[in-house]
């Protein structure tokens, strides 16, 4: 037989990390309120399920969108036959005014730089192929969502070097890391063609603040790589402080119309904030023509189907609708992330401070028998078998502290959030940990970890990048060690 | 800066294929706003048989505003839904639709179809799970101009063409087929694979059961794939009835090798018989598991929209809709070719003899300056610019021979054919006349005979 590519036959698609590994376990006993109350419960998937009830109703006021037709004729034919690649122009121009207006409209953004992609994961991908040749590298600040390392990496050839971010700084990103990061993919030989942030943040649910922002464009300045920002979660943002988008700190700086402008490119989708993953609407935003245009002509491969575009043109198009959509869709949100984060904290079980997305960054380390990855995957495995809610382990995430869980909540009904804290809870007192252990935990861990933190942002980490299954392990047992001893521990380890 | 993909032409879309596309789309024909504007004969679209898609759809309003057969909104489970796996029901009418298509000669098993966003992207999709950067696909000439890209452009993997020739009707000879295995090898490529469309495009014809194969039996001696790109399958008009490469491969003596399933695979797309390029629905059949399993996973770059798959499961699964719609799309096929075929035969240029596509191959040869490429694109701009006939030059399909070119006939209504048609009889009759103006009467006499003599061995070879 033939042989096959390399592709065809090796891991890189990455799907044999945890994070799809506890979905594949969840769709053998899906919670159904109903017929299988006592299911998993899916809370490993950011889908936005809140605010499809408000879709409806205008859908049924509009039959013309779904309909395709227009002005009460139908123009079937017309869309069968569209296939141009430069995409439905009243769809880019919709498009392109909601971006607008979930920045405030403190940026404007023109159709005509507007790619249009089967969602986002085949925007990331043509960016990829784009602004980088096989082996060159992106550099990701961590944790970060695992489908970058298939959708990034798989077919482009593209290397992903990670940006260690520690919650000792609520896992911003800051120069000295990005610089790390830098001079780890020089040490590996890779050509460092940009740098990549999701803003708001997947898993973080946080937005980044103006001297991240200003710190990431004077990096790629300096180094006159590329800048990518993948927003996709930008409607999703509920709270204060509000979304700036580097576009906004561009145009604040007076960089519009210099060469960094046209190195700083957007990808955005409707999947997240609109709940529409299944109609596969992507989008990548660049100033520079000659990516725009290599963009448009690779959209090919992943057109959005004209039928979707012209429903989603004439919905965007009612500003009234998309003004009152994302005004409830931000309320529910804000609702449903309240109601997890107070029910995990009478768990004893606090989050990460969040303003944004469909999840948030929960703090288990306390939960560990070891402060290690290993002890992260058994605790993973009981809150699956056991506890019966997937959740998404921080090391899918290529997150450097065991610990964190990425848990979402706006892809269930409130009851069903009700019953996942509850069953947490229950967890978390049969293991008897209680707040107070809780609290002495937290502050000989913090004075440990930040030299703990230090050593493994080294080469033993850039191999488990390579490799979901960690090979890094020592022993920590807080509870009846005393300082002296974590610290002679951690000697030994390094 | 940017990629070296970015940056360069690999793209293939400075071909004259798509510069032809740009000029028209300047000065379009219109037949009541804009009747000397440009006619695009270079879009192989079907455009003949919308109206008994539109008849169904306004007998089905609920498909279309996303309820079911109870009229409860399916909407919300449709928004969410991103299986790369596909939704079961279309997937199941596909592969029904797909046995139709063939007579239901063969069957096919719905969990190895993968679903993709246009036949582009499931091509695209198989090279990657083939090949690697630097191998090679063997192509018979001449070729749709966008596999240029589609093959080649991000996979890194190259083409080496099958040169065909008029000799004997284009088709696939061992002798061709070795000498571009060879031609591979001294350039150092790994082949890992032959690439077939059938029925062809541009030719317009389908392939015999012998062809498809020794095509096998190649592919099985090299140890290679063979990818048999079936998009026109629906549109195969008259006899010879359409064989596909799974038929061929089931015949018992090449079933005793049982790998050969594993190396075949089809590509297919619902944009060339149903008319439908816009709703992006592509699809890769494969028997071999690794196979399915990849490119499912790939497909999460170029997944079909819910809201479409959810419209043509339905519209599949009436089975009366679409027995009728074949038959009576087949028969328009069928008249809209001849037609094309008889009035250029009026003005002394003869076609490859076709029984499916969207499309005739035209031998021009006759009305070059001089058997050169130079001369075909010569011609080729004097039919866009003076004559006001976007056609595509066989150059653009890597055609060894000059002086053929491919002419769209589906996507067109009929006036706006014969307008086409009356184009072309001045054109020649302008251009006969203008050579006699020129030449002396000794000269004209051997002229006539030699276009004589060409006509007539070129209906000689399409009677074989």
């Amino acid at each position: 037989m033939g042989l096959l590519s390399r592709k065809a036959t090796c891991n890189t698609h990455g799907q044999d990390s945890s994070y799809f590994l506890g979905w594949q376990e969840y769709e053998k006993n899906p919670y159904n309120e109903v017929n299988n109350p006592n299911g998993i419960i899916q809370m490993g998937l950011a889908e936005n399920q809140l605010c499809l009830d408000l879709l409806e109703p205008w859908l049924m006021k509009n039959p013309d969108a779904l309909g395709l037709k227009r002005d009460g004729i139908s123009i079937f034919k017309e869309l069968a036959l569209f296939q141009d690649y430069n995409g439905f122009p009243a769809f880019k121009r919709a498009l392109a005014d909601f971006m607008g207006e979930i920045r405030g409209n403190k940026v404007s953004f023109d159709p005509n730089h507007v790619v249009l992609t089967a969602g986002a994961t085949s925007a990331n991908e043509t960016l990829m192929f784009c602004l980088a040749d096989q082996g060159d590298a992106f550099l990701l600040p961590t944790p970060y969502y695992p489908g970058f390392d298939r959708d990034l990496r798989w077919r482009t050839g593209v290397e992903i070097v990670p940006i260690h971010c520690t919650s000792s700084n609520g896992f911003k990103v800051t120069l000295p890391a990005i610089e790390q990061a830098y001079r780890q993919a020089q040490k590996r030989k890779l050509r460092v063609k940009g740098v990549l942030i999701t803003n708001p943040s997947n898993p973080l649910g946080t937005t980044m603040a103006r001297d991240e922002l200003d710190l990431l464009i004077n990096f790629i300045e300096d180094r006159q790589i590329h800048l990518i920002s993948d927003e996709i979660y930008s409607g999703t943002v509920f709270t204060s402080p509000s979304f700036v988008s580097v576009m906004e700190v561009l145009k604040d700086r007076n960089l519009d119309q210099t060469q960094v402008w046209e190195r700083v490119h957007i990808v955005y989708s409707l999947s997240k904030d609109l709940g529409l993953p299944g109609f596969r609407v992507g989008a990548i935003y660049s100033n520079d023509p000659v990516v725009v245009s290599a963009a448009t002509k690779m959209s090919s491969f992943g057109l959005v189907s004209s039928q979707t575009q012209y429903l989603l043109s004439a919905m965007l198009l009612d500003k009234k609708f998309t003004k009152e959509y994302m005004s409830e869709n931000h309320k529910r949100l804000q609702k449903q992330q309240k109601d997890l984060v107070s029910g995990l904290e009478k768990a004893g079980i606090r989050c990460l401070d969040s303003n944004a997305g469909l999840f948030c960054w929960v703090d288990m380390r306390h939960l560990l028998k070891s402060n290690t990855f290993e002890a992260e995957m058994e605790l993973w495995q009981k809150i699956i078998y056991h506890v019966k809610i997937n959740i998404s382990p921080g090391s899918s995430c290529h997150c450097i502290e065991p610990g964190w869980f990425r848990v979402c909540f706006a892809n269930m009904s409130e009851s069903t959030l009700k019953l996942a804290i509850q069953r947490l809870k229950s967890f978390v007192s049969s293991i008897g940990m209680k707040s107070q252990s809780h609290q002495e935990l937290k502050s000989l861990r913090r004075k440990a970890r930040n030299n703990w933190v230090f050593r493994l942002s080294l080469q033993s980490f850039y191999d488990r990048e390579q490799d979901t299954t960690t090979k890094v392990s020592f022993s920590y047992r807080p509870h009846f060690m005393s300082l002296s001893n974590i610290a002679a521990t951690l000697d030994a380890a390094a | 800066m940017l990629s070296s993909k970015a940056s360069s032409n690999c793209h293939g879309q400075d071909s004259l294929y798509f510069l032809g596309w740009q000029v028209y789309e300047k000065n379009p024909f219109h037949e009541v706003e804009n009747p000397t504007g440009i006619i695009q004969m270079g879009l192989a679209e079907n455009q003949l048989s919308f109206d008994l898609v539109e008849s169904w759809l306004r007998k089905n309003p609920d498909v279309m505003g996303l309820k079911n057969k109870d009229g409860e909104s399916v909407f919300r489970d449709l928004a969410l839904f991103q299986d790369y796996h596909g939704m079961p029901a279309f997937k199941n009418e596909l592969v029904e639709y797909m046995a139709k298509i063939r007579g239901n000669k063969v069957k096919f098993d719905p969990n190895n179809l993968v679903l993709a966003a246009g036949a582009t992207s499931a091509n695209e999709t198989l090279i990657f799970c083939l090949a690697d950067p630097g191998d090679a696909i063997l192509l018979p000439t001449p070729s749709y101009a966008g596999f240029d890209r589609d093959l080649k452009w991000r996979t890194g993997v190259e083409i080496v063409p099958i040169h065909c020739s008029s000799s004997n009707g284009f088709r696939i000879s061992m002798f061709a087929l070795e000498e571009a295995y060879e031609r591979a090898q001294k350039l150092n490529l790994k082949v890992k694979g032959v690439l077939i469309t059938n029925p062809s495009n541009p030719l317009g014809t389908t392939m015999t059961k012998d062809e498809l194969q020794s095509l096998i039996t190649f592919a099985i001696d090299k140890d290679i794939h063979l990818i048999s790109d079936e998009v026109f399958s629906g549109t195969v008009f008259d006899s010879p009835c359409f064989i596909s490469i799974m038929e061929a491969a089931m015949d018992s003596n090449l079933k005793r090798n049982t790998d050969v399933l594993s190396r075949i695979h089809i590509v297919y797309s619902l944009s060339k018989d149903l008319g439908l390029p816009g709703f992006r629905v592509g699809m890769i059949y494969s028997n071999n598991q690794t196979v399915v399993s990849a490119a499912t996973k790939m497909s999460s770059f170029g997944l079909v929209s819910s809201q479409t798959q959810y419209l043509l499961s339905y519209m599949l699964a009436n089975k009366k809709f679409t027995s009728n719609y074949m038959k009576r799309n087949q028969k328009r096929l069928k008249k809209r070719k001849e037609m094309l075929v008889s009035g250029l035969k009026k003005s002394g240029i003869n076609c490859l003899k076709s029984n499916a596509g969207l499309f005739c191959w035209v031998d021009m040869r006759h009305l070059l300056c001089s058997n050169t490429f130079e001369a075909e694109t010569d011609l080729w701009k004097k039919i866009l610019c003076e004559v006001g006939l976007n056609i595509s030059p066989g150059s653009s399909f890597h055609c060894s021979q000059p002086g053929w070119f491919r002419v769209c006939f589906a996507n067109m209504n009929q006036s706006t054919l014969q307008v086409a048609l009356r184009r072309i009889t001045n054109f020649v009759e302008r251009s006969s006349f203008n050579y006699q103006q020129n030449m002396g009467s000794l000269s004209r006499k051997l002229i006539s005979n030699w276009v004589r003599k060409l006509s007539s061995a070129d209906r000689e070879e399409q009677e074989r």
